[in-house]
């Protein structure tokens, strides 16, 4: 990786000192290491993710056949004679969904891009409290192994979905005991590290960066800290009474009277499943935004800097963030409509739900009139981030008809709803952090990523990954369940089975695809274009810092005199005028 | 971006394209329903796909025009918004000469744009899915209009129908008389009102008859989904959620079930006979004669 | 060390007004509230949602749970005395008297060992051994986990303290500011314990 230079490039106070190997690259407590190992961590998540998810496409689009080759590994209790069996598809599908937002997605946007960029675009030495940092990411480690410990006790991974939905939860396999216990360490690293980042961009922010001439980016994140902070704890708190429930034999989420396959249950009963869904979802809404905010950040520092102007609408775009924020605690419940939801209940929510959905517009709006007049440059980074604005709107736009409650009924928990929020996650989301990786690349290594890789792996992802999700609005449509291990049994399941040959075919090119990103990630280290510390022609701060930025980022702390996008200002010779620039150079 | 690039683009995006539209009409034939047993109504498997499947309910068309509404509106926004969008990457490309304007142009049309969003979504919660929503859960049928109840009991992985036969009064059920075999939704045989009691794991509906279904489940949360009647609800153990819908239309329909319950949650699936009022009545007969193995309880 | 070049961490930022250390734990504080609030809104929901008495699953009242307030309200005493203690243990700090100081943390750390064992011994292992475990209704589910939890953060508390009389005191020898600032953190952490145990003590035991 990035070469030794670390020492050498200065201490801002000069005390040089030696760091072992263990202090400076495992138990570091430098937010740039600490932000290449979340990004590491998460990336191999991220992949894992996505390989339970190839297999389980196998079984969609060919049921009960032997998978080729790779059936062979996992053995009787999963995958007798090659086929999958249901109950390890339904493993699958949990743990997809639980590592991909959990160990994936948000490690990636908050703990990787987060840590890395956040204190050098306030132009801080470090973050606010470096060993909590340290802590956040060893107490993620080890909710990822046993995530991925939980895989191998008997019966197999948690398989009652991400949503853990009792009483399934409760009477389910060890795996779902596992599954508790790393969701309290992941929760447990995610307030440590929301506390870090809040006290950061408050207190830590360079001379002349006030809070409105703050990056997007920081902005976003600052949210997002909010969000994980006050929304993780009741998450904590359900899944302490799931434990309770599952271990000591209380009946939080257990109504009295249950038979199960036959046989009476013995617990005392009294308790609520709806109980678990109302602490679940006042999570899981605001986490949607913690999965989707980083990422417009992302999207708004790269068309800010690709349209060589300032970004449209920056305050509205500021305010729009807090609010949706606010919002994002009051809005959980649309996921429960078709709970026996009142008329009165469900109006509050769904009128919640549309008011959340105008601050999403007017963000989405500014970032297209961004374009307007602009100086537009194609560069890799620049294609996601346009990439990511249509996929998002359509991810946005397919929630309309979630969200009231009456056209909510024949699309309630089908492959629609699949649909959807892949649409805002995966060609949103996750083209938002390959878009973050091209950009920020260079300032982690020194070295630039392969263009023309990096416009393939573009091209192909953009065509597969709507080959994936775009079959299942018509699968969702037509009222196919979601969480299916195969939808054949069903005549109106099996009508639209070709298009999930497609989509299933469209995961597996797309995972394809992936390998010229893979191939350009590693060989950019070495053979990458070696290029200076501000390749993009950028105006923000973390472009300020060498690259690789040393211990303690910046050679002399950064004053700042500016708004953070000023591009293309008149009467200056180059298109671009850094905020810590005092006058052009 | 040079000009093969923009070619390759283009020959990728439509070869795709092809594949995505392409693969379901080709594999068409192949996917023909060929569930075993009952032949379901209304599954097709071809064009007519693209969208929900046939309504038969009575209810069913405000829901279905609602969905049509908002995916018109959707596609609006979406293509207005996307014109826009192409034609500023194609017009502020970077090029020789082409600098970007420092200064913010006054976007009025897109607040007036946002206003008229916000204002078409009020009006489409306000206006239709409110009312619906009260109509679906609120205006139950009253016993003029001579509802048909049934109990509709989920458990892993099955569907139970419980018919409060001649007498119009379900029979008491308690946990501790389910047998899975002869007794799934627990019947108190010892009491009168359930002597007449009929349970069956297919549901049976007279036509053009209000139907009310208490939706309740043994186990886990499953839910009550049937796709031609736009119905779905919750089946949430120590719960009984009552749902009302009127079938229009005669034939042999699929429920599935929506929520994750287990390993076969998949194959929770049941068939729903919407059928004459005599065919109906008849049925209930039937299925009113005690089977003989129970007798000897 | 990065740490020292750190700003504010000992001072005041002129902006917010407070150091880092403070804020964060102001921080960490909303999350607990969070987490208890959780717990509480669960309380409610689960006690409005329990039948009428002759129900096997009505809400006991105080003779069919056998919760002494005797001993809940001795230790609802003894953690607000450690709040007092705790808070003369900063000021003692504040004015520079370490010694004084020092005696002022032992003496909360034994009030909440005090808390801690009369929890455990005359309330947890009597109960338990009587039958009364959590799985036997949803008043004694809640009960062993609130009080379970903040148990835990009473626990929690107590490691804090006690690193602060062993191998944090040395800090005091370097920069006592930044010792005081700690222990005025551990401080906010300790009376939002008590705060949580103010509101369990009358909900568990009078209510
Ligand atoms: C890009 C590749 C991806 C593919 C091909 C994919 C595909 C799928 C499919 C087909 C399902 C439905 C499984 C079922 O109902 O049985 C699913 C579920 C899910 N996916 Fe993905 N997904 C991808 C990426 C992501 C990402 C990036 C995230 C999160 C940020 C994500 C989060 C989820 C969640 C939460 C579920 C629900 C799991 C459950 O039912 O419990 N997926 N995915
Ligand atoms: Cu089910
Ligand atoms: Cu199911």
């Amino acid at each position: 990786m990035s070469s030794h230079d670390h020492h050498t490039q200065g201490h801002g106070s000069g005390a040089h000192h030696e760091l072992s190997f263990w202090r400076h690259y495992v138990f570091s407590t430098d937010h740039k290491v600490i932000g290449v190992q979340y990004g590491i961590t998460a990336l191999c998540f991220l992949f894992l993710g996505f390989c339970l998810m190839m297999m389980m496409r196998w079984q969609l689009a060919y049921p009960g056949q032997p998978m080729p080759v790779i059936g062979k590994f996992f053995g009787e209790a999963a995958m007798p004679g090659g086929i999958m069996l249901p109950e390890f598809y339904n493993s699958l599908g949990a743990m997809h969904g639980t590592i991909m937002v959990f160990l994936g997605v948000v490690p990636l946007l908050v703990g990787a891009f987060g840590n890395y960029v956040m204190p050098l675009q306030i132009g801080a030495p470090d973050m606010a409290f470096p060993k909590l940092n340290m802590a956040s990411y060893w107490v993620f480690a080890v909710g990822g192994i046993v995530m991925l410990v939980s895989f191998f006790v008997p019966g197999g991974a948690a398989n009652s979905g991400w949503t853990s939905y009792a009483p399934l939860s409760v009477i389910a396999t060890m795996g779902q005991t596992l599954w508790l216990i790393g969701m309290v360490f992941l929760i447990t690293s995610s307030l440590l590290g929301s506390v870090n980042f809040i006290v950061t961009i408050i207190q830590l922010r360079a001379k002349g960066l006030s809070m409105f001439r703050l990056p997007f980016f920081v902005w976003a994140q600052l949210v997002t800290a909010f969000l994980l902070l006050l929304a993780f704890p009741p998450l904590e708190a359900a899944g302490v009474m799931q434990l309770m429930d599952r271990v000591a034999g209380t009946s939080f989420f257990m109504p009295e009277g249950l038979v199960v396959s036959g046989v009476p249950s013995t617990v005392a009963g009294g308790g609520s499943p709806l109980l678990w869904q109302h602490l679940f979802w006042f999570l899981a809404h605001p986490e949607v935004y913690v999965l989707i905010l980083p990422a417009l950040g992302i999207v708004a520092e790269i068309i800010a800097n690709n349209t060589r102007k300032p970004l449209w609408g920056y305050r509205p775009m500021v305010y729009s963030a807090i609010f949706l924020g606010f919002m994002s605690f009051i809005v959980w419940a649309h996921h429960m409509f078709m709970t026996g939801m009142g008329p009165t209940i469900s109006t509050f929510f769904a009128t919640t739900t549309m008011i959340i959905s105008i601050p999403s517009v007017i963000i989405l709006t500014a970032l297209v009139i961004s374009l307007y007049r602009a100086s537009i440059r194609f560069t890799v980074p620049m294609l996601f981030a346009l990439a990511f604005l249509p996929m998002f709107a359509i991810g946005g736009l397919t929630g309309l008809p979630l969200g009231l409650p009456a056209s909510d009924i024949p699309l309630h928990d089908t492959y629609y709803v699949i649909g959807h929020f892949h649409y805002v996650v995966a060609p949103g989301t996750i083209f938002g952090i390959f878009a973050g990786i091209y950009y920020w690349y260079p300032k982690v290594t020194g070295r630039k990523m392969n263009d023309v890789l990096g416009k393939i792996h573009f091209w192909l992802s953009f065509v597969f990954i709507n080959m994936v999700f775009g079959p299942m609005f018509v699968q969702g449509l037509a009222g196919v369940s979601r969480r299916l291990y195969s939808q054949v049994g069903y005549a109106h399941g099996e009508a639209v089975q070709s298009w999930t040959i497609t989509s299933s075919w469209g995961a597996w090119l797309l995972g394809l695809a992936q390998i010229f990103f893979i191939v350009n990630f590693f060989m950019s280290m070495r053979a990458g274009k070696k290029v200076s510390d501000n390749p993009w022609e950028a105006t923000t701060l973390e472009w300020a810092a060498p690259s690789p930025p040393p211990h303690g980022n910046f050679t002399t702390p950064p004053v700042v005199y500016r708004p953070p996008y000023e591009y293309s200002v008149p009467g200056l010779a180059k298109d671009y005028f850094p905020q810590h620039a005092a006058a052009e150079a | 971006m040079r000009l093969w690039q923009r070619r390759a683009a283009v020959l990728l995006a439509a070869a795709a394209g092809g594949v995505l539209f392409a693969r379901p009409l080709l594999g068409a034939e192949a996917a023909a329903p060929t569930t075993p047993g009952v032949k379901i109504d209304g599954a097709y498997a071809d064009w007519r796909n693209l969208w929900l499947p046939p309504d038969i309910s009575q209810h069913g068309h405000n829901i279905d025009g609602l969905i049509y509404f908002l995916h018109g509106f959707m596609g609006v926004l979406f293509v207005g918004w996307g014109v826009f969008f192409v034609y500023c990457l194609f017009r502020f490309r970077q090029r020789a000469g082409q600098r970007a304007d420092y200064n913010l142009v006054k976007a009025k049309p897109s607040k007036y744009a946002e206003i008229a969003v916000a204002i078409i979504e009020a009006v489409l919660l306000l206006g239709f899915s409110v009312p619906i929503w009260a109509s679906v859960k609120n205006d139950l049928p009253t016993e003029a209009q001579n509802p048909l109840r049934v109990r509709v009991l989920a458990e892993q992985f099955a569907w139970n129908f419980h018919y409060p036969g001649k007498d119009g009064k379900f029979g008491r059920t308690a946990p501790q008389f389910v047998n899975t075999a002869s007794n799934p939704v627990g019947l108190d045989r010892s009491d009168a009102n359930a002597k007449d009691d009929i349970v069956s794991g297919e549901m049976h509906l007279p036509v053009d008859r209000p139907v009310i279904c208490d939706i309740s489940s043994k186990d886990v949360i499953h839910s009550f989904a049937v796709p031609v009647l736009r119905v779905k609800q919750d089946a949430i153990p120590g719960m009984r959620i009552p749902v009302w819908f009127q079938a229009t239309k005669t034939g042999s329909y699929e429920i599935a079930c929506a929520q994750l319950c287990g390993n076969n949650h998949y194959s929770m699936r049941a068939v729903m006979v919407v059928e004459p009022k005599d065919r109906f009545d008849h049925w209930l007969e039937e299925k009113s004669k005690p089977p003989e193995e129970f007798e000897e309880e | 060390m990065s740490t020292q070049t750190l700003p504010y961490t000992v001072h005041p930022h002129p902006v917010t007004g407070i150091y880092s250390g403070k804020f964060g734990t102001w921080l960490f504080l909303a999350s607990e509230v969070m987490l208890f609030g959780a717990l509480f809104s669960s309380y409610v929901l689960l006690r409005v949602g329990a039948p009428e008495a002759p129900s096997p699953l009505h809400w006991p009242s105080h003779e069919e749970t056998h919760l002494s307030w005797r001993i809940g309200g001795f230790n609802t005493l003894v953690l607000i005395v450690s709040s007092v203690t705790m808070v003369m243990a900063w000021a003692s700090l504040k004015m520079g008297d370490f010694s004084k100081g020092r005696r002022y943390l032992w003496l909360t750390f034994l009030l909440a060992l005090t808390f801690i064992v009369v929890k455990l011994s005359l309330e947890y292992v009597p109960k338990l051994r009587g039958g009364y475990v959590p799985a036997k209704s949803t008043f004694f589910s809640l009960y062993y986990t609130l009080t379970g939890l903040h148990g835990l953060h009473v626990i929690g508390g107590m490691v804090v303290i006690g690193y602060f009389l062993g191998p944090g005191a040395a800090l005091w020898k370097r920069d006592p500011e930044y010792y005081t600032n700690r222990i005025e953190c551990t401080g906010l952490y300790w009376h939002f314990v008590d705060l949580v145990w103010i509101f369990l003590f009358p909900v568990l035991y009078l209510m």
